[in-house]
């Protein structure tokens, strides 16, 4: 039994300008232990997936499964339980953080939610956090201010640990750092992975990070799922254009420079084209794509595309 | 050929700080230089003194602006604002923030050239749909009565960039032009910079935190580290040979899209502490987080040495450090 399924997940939002469909149909699984790496660009659904997982948005359709139960539509009593589960680390751990509160006080808060015993034994265990997540013991009567960026996001890190969580759902939490503090909060989460048991969700626009500390990747484009794969396949063999026109987008040392691979915009979720959804912006589109959405098909075991001609690729 | 641009010994100051010590580069026409560096290092504030854009509080203590053979220092406002926008342009990290939004964007375009040029309105609009034209901007006859929240952000930039070469600037500044695009549109923008740059003969100063921006797209890169120049070369040479303990500590800190390496193998390479750590440093400002950090390094700020013309680094040990082989244990 997988840790967290979900099938035919959506959620559309009633806005203005008329239907907005951030999650469409996306069936994704989270195994016990696993890192799974979620890609993709700015407006794809990502984080309202990342949302919708947690219940912090309710989706318009489809399934969620936790450990087995369903949780689609828990009522938010029965919710709060499996929160304590299934926990989630921002990109702006400031913003996460309630400016008059002492972080103290703040990583009381979710024990007392809990009732996670009387508050000696809740004060060992929020010591014991700080701690652990490499913080000052003094850190306990200060306030988010006095912290910097890297700081506050093993602030964040910390708060969704003290509940023994399985999976943290983790959106682009290091994206706001220099590279210098990047690696030390990635560090972190690795050694809190292994200490822990824990499985991650790891919503991120950065590919080499995502390469680096991903067991598996799901790359969304649009509301959906195009492909999937073990961190190894996906790199050395990617199937779907849209995959490929990341990797060959984030400008490395290691190789020239590369005319950009994809002209255009991301088109909007409220007008999603016909057929493939990113046949407007891929090279190889023909007549079949541009009516007909491709399934997302099990090309070889453990790998998955969404794409007509994912097959002729080289 | 005398370079465009030579900055010479610039201080910035504030009250109780200064952001910004003792730097130099200098560009030359059609050329593009990089700075590179972290938040705190110092480099944006560079960028605004360029412009004489400083916040109130700020002002630069010493050193000279060297630009086509004026002091931009020594010229006072009138003078300046007849440079700014005309022959030194600028964009910025967030194009929502810097245009208006209750004007339309040909509006905004046609400003610069009414100001500078002293276009009439219809002759500055026809130019608007021009510039639209030349950054690659969709249908751009119908595009230039658009509002800027009806923009993408990639648009928005392009719309920045638009107006930031109305005047057919001699240098253009981009401070973090592609921080806030996905990586699709990164390379489509950082594209039509180059193409422009080509065409205007522009020198570009492109302010980033992105090494692999550098990598890229850079003639030459200056790393700065808390308010210094910590180390100067050409983009091969520093990636193929980072010389100072902070640029190889960067590279050995990013994870790469072409390495096989993944967490299961071992950790990232950390850079300890934060440029906090630099404030009131008497010697070395990088010497709290350096790993190989010695007595001597606390005593007095290392003076860049050159190696090569094209080649400064600030930091006396490079040559013993290339014997430590945990130091670039980076394969690139």
């Amino acid at each position: 039994m997988p840790l967290l399924s979900a099938s035919d997940l959506k959620t559309h939002y009633n806005t203005r300008d008329g239907l907005l469909r951030s999650v469409d149909g996306v069936d994704l699984v989270v195994e016990r232990g696993e890192t799974v790496g979620l890609v993709g660009e700015s407006g794809c659904g990502k984080s309202t997936l990342g949302k919708t997982l947690l219940r912090l948005v309710d989706p318009t359709a489809g399934r969620i499964e936790f450990k087995g139960e369903d949780i689609t539509t828990l009522d938010q009593g029965r919710l709060r339980n499996v929160r304590k589960s299934i926990q989630m680390i921002f990109q702006d751990p400031f913003a996460s953080l309630n400016p008059r509160h002492t972080i103290g006080e703040i990583l009381e808060a979710p024990l007392v939610v809990h009732k996670a015993g009387g508050r000696p034994e809740r004060r060992r265990t929020v010591a014991g956090i700080i701690a652990k997540v490499g913080l000052p013991a003094d850190a306990i009567n200060r306030y988010p201010h006095e912290f910097s960026g890297g700081q506050r996001q093993r602030i964040g890190i910390a708060r969704a640990l003290l509940l023994n969580p399985e999976l943290i759902v983790c959106d682009e939490p290091v994206s706001a750092l220099d590279l210098s503090i990047q690696a030390q909060i990635l560090n972190l989460l690795v050694e809190m992975k292994k200490e822990f048991g824990l499985s991650y969700l790891f919503i991120s626009h950065d590919l080499s990070v995502v390469r680096y500390f991903c067991d598996r990747v799901l790359v969304m484009y649009l509301g959906r799922i195009v492909e999937s794969a073990d961190n190894e396949t996906l790199w050395s063999d990617p199937r779907h254009p849209y995959t490929r026109a990341l990797m060959a987008a984030v400008p490395d040392p290691s190789r020239p420079r590369q005319a950009a691979p994809l002209g255009g915009d991301l088109p909007s979720p409220s007008d999603i084209p016909s057929g493939c959804r990113f046949h407007t912006r891929c090279p190889l589109a023909t007549d079949l794509c541009r009516v007909t959405e491709p399934e997302f098909r099990t090309i070889k075991p453990g790998h998955q595309v969404a794409c007509h001609v994912a097959d002729h690729i080289n | 050929m005398a370079p465009l641009l030579q900055v010479e010994n610039l201080t910035i100051g504030f009250p109780r700080a200064e952001p910004v010590r003792d730097l130099s580069f200098e560009v030359s026409a059609g050329e593009t230089l990089a700075i590179v560096g972290e938040s705190g290092s110092g480099k944006s504030l560079t960028a605004l003194a360029l412009m004489q854009l400083l916040p109130r509080t700020a002002r630069v203590t010493s050193g000279r602006i060297v630009f086509d053979d004026r002091d931009l220092l020594g010229l006072d406002a009138r003078e300046m604002r007849q440079l700014r926008g005309r022959e030194i342009a600028m964009i910025f990290q967030e194009p929502m923030t810097s245009l208006n939004p209750v004007m339309s964007i040909g509006w905004q375009i046609g400003e610069v050239l009414k100001v500078h040029e002293k276009l009439s309105g219809r002759a500055a609009r026809e130019r608007a749909i021009e510039l639209l034209r030349l950054v690659r901007i969709p249908a751009a006859e119908k595009r230039v009565d658009d509002y800027p929240h009806q923009l993408s952000g990639g648009m928005r930039q392009r719309v920045m960039i638009a107006m930031a070469v109305a005047c057919r600037p001699k240098l253009l500044i981009a401070d973090e032009p592609t921080t806030a695009l996905d990586v699709t549109i990164q390379a489509q923008v950082l594209d039509l910079l180059d193409t422009l740059r080509r065409e205007l003969q522009m020198a570009v100063v492109l302010i980033t935190h992105d090494l692999g921006v550098v990598a890229q797209w850079a003639d030459k890169v200056v790393v700065m580290y808390a308010g210094r120049k910590v180390e100067q070369a050409l983009p091969g040479d520093l990636f193929n040979d980072p010389l100072h303990p902070y640029t190889r500590g960067l590279l050995s800190a990013s994870p790469r899209l072409k390495s096989d390496f993944h967490y299961l193998s071992g950790r990232l390479t950390e850079i300890p502490g934060s440029i906090v750590s630099a404030a009131g440093e008497a010697g070395c400002p990088f010497r709290p987080r350096c790993r190989q950090a010695r007595a001597s390094c606390g005593h007095q700020v290392p003076p860049l040495i050159a190696q090569t013309p094209e080649r400064l680094v600030a930091c006396p040990f490079t040559s013993s450090l290339k014997a430590v082989p945990d130091a670039a244990s980076l394969s690139l």
